[in-house]
Parts: structure tokens; sequence; C-alpha cells
């Protein structure tokens, strides 16, 4: 069993309480007065919450059962720092803790992988963390030619020695590992078929998941590929941003799984979101939110079990105005190495929590 | 500007590089440095060396080129500081409020990009640091000021306070090459720090250990030299230094002070903050923390653990003085030791400004500068987290590769200096370097930004002038070979053209991998 995780990356911290809408809780309306969602434009999903009804696109997938949501993910200590908080996700650290690799490389420590197709991981937006580490070969690519041309220009050194130089042995190594992708990806990606349907382009994420998609589809052999989409720092008057956000997301995402499906692909890849925090509670004076804590997740794939997952924090149990985690995001992650890699990893949890959001 | 490079034994061109020029093993004279040597240990100590800076300092012996980069040390900045750098806190951010009040929505819906001043005196500060980089006659001193702000790291992006960390800058700067006994007790009561690390939150009924942990784990122990309750001890007696949030100076809030008994590192006693430092540096731990980084910075990627050990026992035995250990290191056998000469890989600063000075290039807006810097890891005044840059290997990954690459073809294209065409290509905005270069001497740095306002001719760059191709005040007059051997701290990986024209040498020296080593 082997699947490829697709890491959505929603930044600036994205509001939960608006995207997953505890729309039968009146403390939903009490804290949110100005900027909660009406009842009448959340899609229900029980009786208690429901999407924003700008990820409508999302239902055909909640329909069919390869959406699961995983409500009030967190963890202890919160970080309010936008970018402490993602590295401690990134990390998967705990929140007094620093470490300097990613989860996903951390993942792979002892695991020897097949080395022919000369890259493990595609990150097609900037932040690379999740993935860094000596475990793991990581290509950063917007755009696939661009990185094939620039690659050529730094072809590997021949039958040059490093004289016992162990800068220029790292230096020379990573050059080869370029070669080395830029070898194992050329044809592929110069052959794969355009996706079946195109990404819309307001955002950069159409043109990742474009990538993305070609990677997929094109059979090239990674543990994982990684996309953003950023704007979620709704500070001030935040609907109007949140909600073009939240459409552009749910549209790509559902294109995307046409994409997968109609390649074939679509048993093959698990889809996460995830962002470093969720907002708070209480909306701030300028009709918008500030850093919070706990939020949903989104994962997708076709051997996801849909449906809602863990438990949706409490509006009537607020520490500090923030809402208590449910679930830990190591737990998650632990899931998802369990069910992409095949790896038992705890990311130091003593006892991860089983979720059963993968068969 | 006359560019002369003095005894060099080495001009011959193609041939005279293929026969190992930079193998370096020859025994020269007692006293006497080449070339190589000084440009080793200006490599180290400056950001980029010219021919001309290289060829002042091999003119003197070893031990008397040390001590002239370490004589008559700046202890200020000559850069004029931004203007607001007297705001409190309250100040900045009232008028961060009245900014975003201002904000509108444009016509399209999305919110109007607004000036806020928090962010854009971040930018200015950033600026700053690097436009003294640039203007330093000291490049020691600077290297010595990134050095402590990678130990004790404060970023912009948790401060959000511009102010505090332009005099955190200052004390680094002041005590650069000073005392760090000195600098350890001034940056527990650095409002930058205080905010960085939530001392100023830290209440004797919830003492907050995040400075306490960092204190001990990075400034001075080390992992593995203290316990936990150690943490909670030192967390303890710094209860009560904060910052006074209307001015954003340090005050000791007395009420919040934990006075009780602690015990810390087998001592017992109602312990404040300065009992617990004079603990610390009592501590043979302390210096070699600062020594093992030092290495690593100045000399390998992999430090000798018994010359830890000396350098280190001398800087305590010292009281902790940071130039007799600077200058010892400098000395050190294993400074010297040619295997080491282009054992360190670049950071982005010595990347791109290094570049930047070595090409004499005129940048009066640095923005542009910082935002490379970005994409390669290391933007002043926003280390990653506490730990700072880990630098060494970890510069390079396939992504930074490729970047600096880019980066550098970028300045070989873009900033062509072949043979210019009047007119004027950019606004002359006024600029504070060339001001003050003006006031302070009559140099030729000023004759060098008028240049920077003719336009090159299109098309042609360093690679593809040909014989047009005039290089900068600081590379004019240099023949290929020498070039080549001013910009690369070993042979070339690939082939670099130093029988063409100057300015191909340049551009295929800059984009050789043996040029991300110094």
């Amino acid at each position: 069993m082997s699947r490829i995780l697709l890491l959505v990356e929603l930044k600036g911290g994205n509001d939960g309480l608006n995207t997953l809408v505890p729309y039968a809780d009146a403390r939903y309306r009490e804290l949110r007065p100005a900027i909660g969602v009406p009842r009448e434009r959340v899609i229900q999903l029980d009786e208690k919450v429901g999407l924003h009804e700008k990820l409508q696109p999302l239902m055909e997938s909640w329909k069919a059962g390869d959406l699961a949501i995983v409500q009030g993910v967190g963890y202890p200590y919160p970080n309010r720092s936008h970018f402490r908080s993602i590295e401690i996700w990134d990390t998967a650290s705990a929140s007094s803790q620093t470490l300097n690799e990613g989860w996903i490389a951390r993942s792979f420590e002892g695991v020897s992988l097949p080395k022919g197709a000369g890259v493990d991981c595609i990150v097609a937006d900037t932040n690379a963390l999740p993935s860094t580490g000596p475990e793991l070969r990581t290509i950063v690519m917007q755009d696939a030619e661009n990185f094939l041309r620039q690659a050529q220009n730094l072809k590997d050194a021949q039958g040059m020695g490093d004289g016992g130089n162990p800068a220029l042995r790292h230096l020379l190594a990573v050059r080869h590992e370029i070669n080395a992708a830029a070898a194992g990806l050329r044809d592929k990606l110069r052959a794969a078929a355009a996706p079946a349907v195109a990404y819309g382009q307001e955002f950069l994420l159409g043109r990742q998941l474009d990538v993305a998609t070609r990677v997929i589809t094109s059979k090239v052999p990674v543990v994982a590929v990684k996309v953003a989409l950023g704007g979620f720092d709704t500070h001030a008057n935040q609907a109007p941003t949140q909600e073009r956000l939240l459409a552009y997301l749910a549209a790509s995402l559902a294109t995307l799984r046409n994409n997968l499906i109609a390649a074939g692909r679509w048993n093959d890849v698990l889809v996460m979101t995830y962002s470093e925090f969720g907002r708070r509670a209480k909306q701030n004076a300028s009709a918008g939110t500030d850093h919070g804590t706990a939020a949903p997740q989104f994962v997708m794939g076709g051997g996801v079990k849909g449906g809602l997952h863990g438990a949706y924090p409490s509006l009537h149990d607020l520490q500090d105005g923030d809402l208590k985690y449910t679930v830990d995001f190591r737990s998650v992650f632990a899931t998802v190495a369990q069910g992409c890699w095949g790896l038992q990893r705890d990311y130091g949890l003593r006892q991860p929590q089983k979720l059963g959001f993968l068969a | 500007m006359a560019v002369h490079l003095g005894r060099r034994g080495f001009v011959g061109g193609i041939a005279a590089l293929s026969t190992g020029l930079w193998s370096a093993s020859s025994v020269r004279a007692a006293a006497a440095m080449d070339f190589d040597e000084a440009r080793h240990l200006l490599s180290r100590t400056s950001f980029g060396a010219t021919p001309a800076e290289i060829n002042g300092l091999e003119q003197l012996d070893y031990a008397a080129a040390v001590d002239r980069l370490l004589g008559n040390v700046r202890r200020t900045a000559g850069t004029p500081a931004p203007e607001w750098v007297n705001q409190g806190p309250a100040e900045v951010r009232r008028q961060q409020q009245t900014a975003e009040a201002q904000r509108k929505d444009g016509v399209d819906g999305k919110r109007l990009e607004i000036v806020r001043p928090i962010q854009e005196q971040g930018r200015e500060l950033k600026n700053w640091w690097i436009e003294e980089m640039l203007a330093t006659d000291q490049p020691l001193v600077e290297r010595m000021v990134l050095f402590w702000h990678n130990h004790f790291t404060s970023s912009m992006l948790k401060v959000r306070y511009a102010p505090a960390l332009f005099r955190q800058n200052a004390l680094f700067r002041r005590e650069a090459l000073g005392n760090y006994a000195t600098l350890l007790k001034e940056v527990a009561r650095d409002p930058a720090m205080l905010i960085y690390l939530d001392g100023m939150r830290s209440v004797a009924r919830q003492p907050n250990e995040n400075f306490a942990r960092e204190l001990l784990e990075l400034f001075t122990l080390g992992e593995g030299h203290y316990a936990e309750a150690d943490i909670k001890a030192a967390a303890r007696a710094f209860t009560g230094w904060s910052v006074n949030r209307e001015t954003g100076q340090f005050i000791e809030r007395q009420g919040q002070h934990d006075d009780g008994e602690k015990t810390f590192l087998g001592k017992t006693g109602r312990f404040g903050g300065e009992e617990i430092l004079a603990i610390l540096l009592a501590h043979p731990r302390t210096a070699e923390t600062v020594v093992q980084k030092m290495w690593l910075e100045f000399v390998s990627l992999k430090p000798d653990p018994a010359e830890v050990k000396r350098l280190a026992a001398d800087f305590r035995r010292g009281g902790y003085e940071i130039k007799p250990l600077v200058r010892a290191m400098l000395l050190s056998p294993a400074f010297r030791d040619p295997a080491n000469r282009g054992a360190l890989i670049k950071s982005p600063i010595d990347l791109i400004v290094g570049s930047v000075h070595m090409l004499g290039l005129p940048v009066p807006e640095k923005t542009g500068l910082v935002r490379m810097l970005q994409g390669l890891g290391q933007v002043p005044f926003d280390p990653p987290n506490v730990k700072g840059w880990l630098g060494g290997e970890s510069w390079i990954t396939t992504y930074t590769l490729l970047l600096r690459q880019q980066f550098l073809r970028r300045m070989i294209e873009a900033t062509t200096v072949a043979s210019m065409e009047g007119g004027m290509m950019m606004a002359p905005r006024p600029n504070r370097r060339a001001d003050r270069k003006q006031q302070i001497a009559g140099d030729d740095s000023t004759m060098q930004m008028q240049m920077a306002e003719r336009r090159p001719v299109e098309g042609r760059s360093l690679r593809n002038a040909g014989v047009e191709v005039r290089l900068g005040p600081t590379l004019m007059g240099v023949d290929s070979a020498a070039l080549v051997r001013t910009l690369l701290p070993r042979q070339p990986i690939d082939s670099v053209d130093a029988s063409g024209t100057p300015g191909t040498a340049v551009a295929t020296a800059m984009l050789d991998t043996a040029y991300q080593l110094k």
C-alpha cells in the first residue's frame, strides 16, 4: 500500500469556524454577530455543523464518501505566531521544541527508498520545510520547464573530486541530486498530458496543482507533493477575502479530484489541507478575526473514509477566548504516515489518537 | 583607482590555472603573505574582497594583517539611523492602527495595499543593515555583529517593534569585538530579547521559561549540561525583568519578581537574574559554546575539539574579551591550513552582499537584495527560529543552489557594466551612503554612484560584451587570470575561461560551483 500525500498549506491561518460552521450553536452567533455565516448560507452536514456555502464544489466528494473532515485539530500550548506555529506543524514538534527537520522527512528515518526516480518530494510552493531533511530528496519547482532549464545549466561536474573538502562534497552532492531529479523528471513531465480540466489561475495554487497533477499522472514515484494557497490572515473585513479563497480552494480541489479520477490515480493519492492555526472564536472590532488555535482539516482521496472525524471544539468551553483542540495534529500525521507510506510513527506523542479517515 | 596586483607569481592565463596554483603548498619566507593567503583571510573576515583589498593586505606579514583587521574597532554604524528609532512601542502601535483604519477596498472588492508602519520600519531596518554591510570600512565588525545576531537571535516577525531591534543591533555593534560577559548581561536586559523570548511576560506567579531555556541551551551551556529544574529556577530568577510599554525601555518590576530561594546548577540562594548569569559565566561550557560556534563561522565545518577547549579556556581566563579570541582564531594553525581554504560555504549574505561589493555594483535601493536573501534563507533581523541560521551545509539545498545560480546570473546580466551610453537609468534618489561618503571622505565611491546612472548597452552583459566590457572600478584593469583567482577560493569546478575577456572570466567564475565556497 502506498499513496502520494498531496499537502495543501493554507497560509495565514484559515478561520475554521467559518469554514466548518457550528450553525446550530447559538453561541456562534453571539461570538460572531457581524461575520458569522447565516444558517441559510451553510451546507448542513449533520444537525450541528455544515460547510460554508462557498465550499459547494466539495460536495461531490462528500457525497461520494471520499472527503473526510477532521475537526478541532491543534496542539497543546498553542503558539499564535505565524512563523513559529507553521514550523511546529511542519516539523511535528511540541510547542516548546525546535526541530530542524520536517515531519515527512523524519517519517522516513531508517527507511530506504528506491533511488530510481531521483526525487522523493516535489514542492510546488516555496515552503519545503515538511520534507526537509537528509532522508528525502526534495525538489522545489513552481514550473517544471523552468526547473529543467536551470538544472541543464548546472550539469554534473564530470570526474571532479572534492579533495577531502566536506563543503565541496556537499555542493557536488546537491548538484548531483538536481541532475538526478531532472533526469528522472524530464521525460516523464514532458510526456505528461495536460490535466483533463484546467485549473483556475486566479491564485498561484492553480499553477501549482497543474504541476502536481502532471507529477502524479505521469507516475513519478514521489512520496509527497506540496502546494499552498495564501491570504488567510483575515484580521479585518474577513468575509469577502475568506469567501473568495474558500470558493477557489473548493473549485480547485474538485477539479483535482476529477483530473485524478480521469487519470485513474485518485486511489493513489491522499490530499490534506493544513494551516498554522485557526482563528479566535470572537470576531474583532474590524469585522475580522485574530490568531487562534484549533481548526478543521480536509482529507480527500479514493481511499478515504469520508465523513466527520474527531469532535468539534466546544464554544462554551474556551481557553482565553480560543477553541480547545480535540485532535492533536500529530495524530493526524500518524494516521497519514500509516495510510500513505505504511509507516508507524508517533511524532513524540505517547499515544497517537486513532483516526478513522483511512480504512 | 589604479588596481595593481602586487607580487603575484601566477599570471599566466589558463595554463597557470590548470597547473594547480590553488594548491597553495608553497612554503614561503617566514613573514611573507601571498595573494592566496591574503584572499583567504579577507574571505572570512569581510563580505567579498576586491583585488585592491587583497593587494593591500598581502604586503603585510600575516600577524600584522590580522592586527590591522582588528585594530581601531568601530563601535557605531556609519550609516545614519532610520528616523523612527526613538519611537516608543505605543506610538508605533497607534500609527499602525491609524494606517489599518484608513485601509479601503478597491473597486474589485480586494483590499488595497497600504503602508503599515510596523512592516515598513522592518523593511527600512533590514535595508539599513545591508547598506551598512556594503558601506562599512570595517567588514569584520559587521561580520561579528551578524555573528552575535545569530547567537542571540531576535526576529522582527515576533518582536514587531523595529526600534528595539535597532538598539539591539547597536549593542551587538558596541560589543562586536568587546566583551562577551558584558554582551550576555546586556542581552538579558535587552527589550528586543525580552519581547522575543517572552521575558516581559514572565512574572512571579507565572514564570515564562522561554528565555531561561534558550539562555542555557543556546547562549551558554548547550544541551546536556543542565536539567529541566535549572531552567525552572532560572526562569523564576529573571521574573520582573520587563519592557516599558510606553517607552520600549527596560524596566525592573519589583512586584513581579520571585525573590524566593532557588537551586540553580547545584547552588542555592535567593537568586536574581544577575546571579544566574554570574554562575553561567563561571561555567567552562559557556566559553566552549561560543568558541565552537565561532569556529564554524570562521574556520571550517569540522571544529577540532582540543583546539576548541584550548581557545575556550583562554577566552574564559581572559575575562571573555572577544578581540583576543578572534585574533587567536585567525592566527591558529587550523585557520591558516591551506586545506581549509574554500572549506566553508558562503552564507546568502556572503554571496549577495559579497558579490555586490566585489563587483562594485551600485545598488541604491536595498529591498531587492533583501528579497534575494529571503529566497536564499537569510534575512537579517528575521532568523528562522531561536536557534538562528543553521548555516554550513544547510545553506545549500537543491532549491537554494538553483536559486543562487539564478541570482548570480541576474547580477551578471542585469548589472552590466559594458560600455555605457548616456541617459539616466535610475532616478537620482537621495542616497545616504553617497552623501555620507561625500561628507566623511572624498573617496571614489561617489564616482561609482554616478556611473550607475548611465545606461548599459542593451543586450550586452559581462558575458557577451567582449572587449568592450568595462568592469566597475573594483575590478577594472585586472587581468582575467587574476580576476578568477580573486573570485574563487580554489580551482574552478567547471571550465572557467581565464584566457578570455575579463568580463567572461568574471561571469564564468561567478557561476562556477567553487564560487559558493569561501
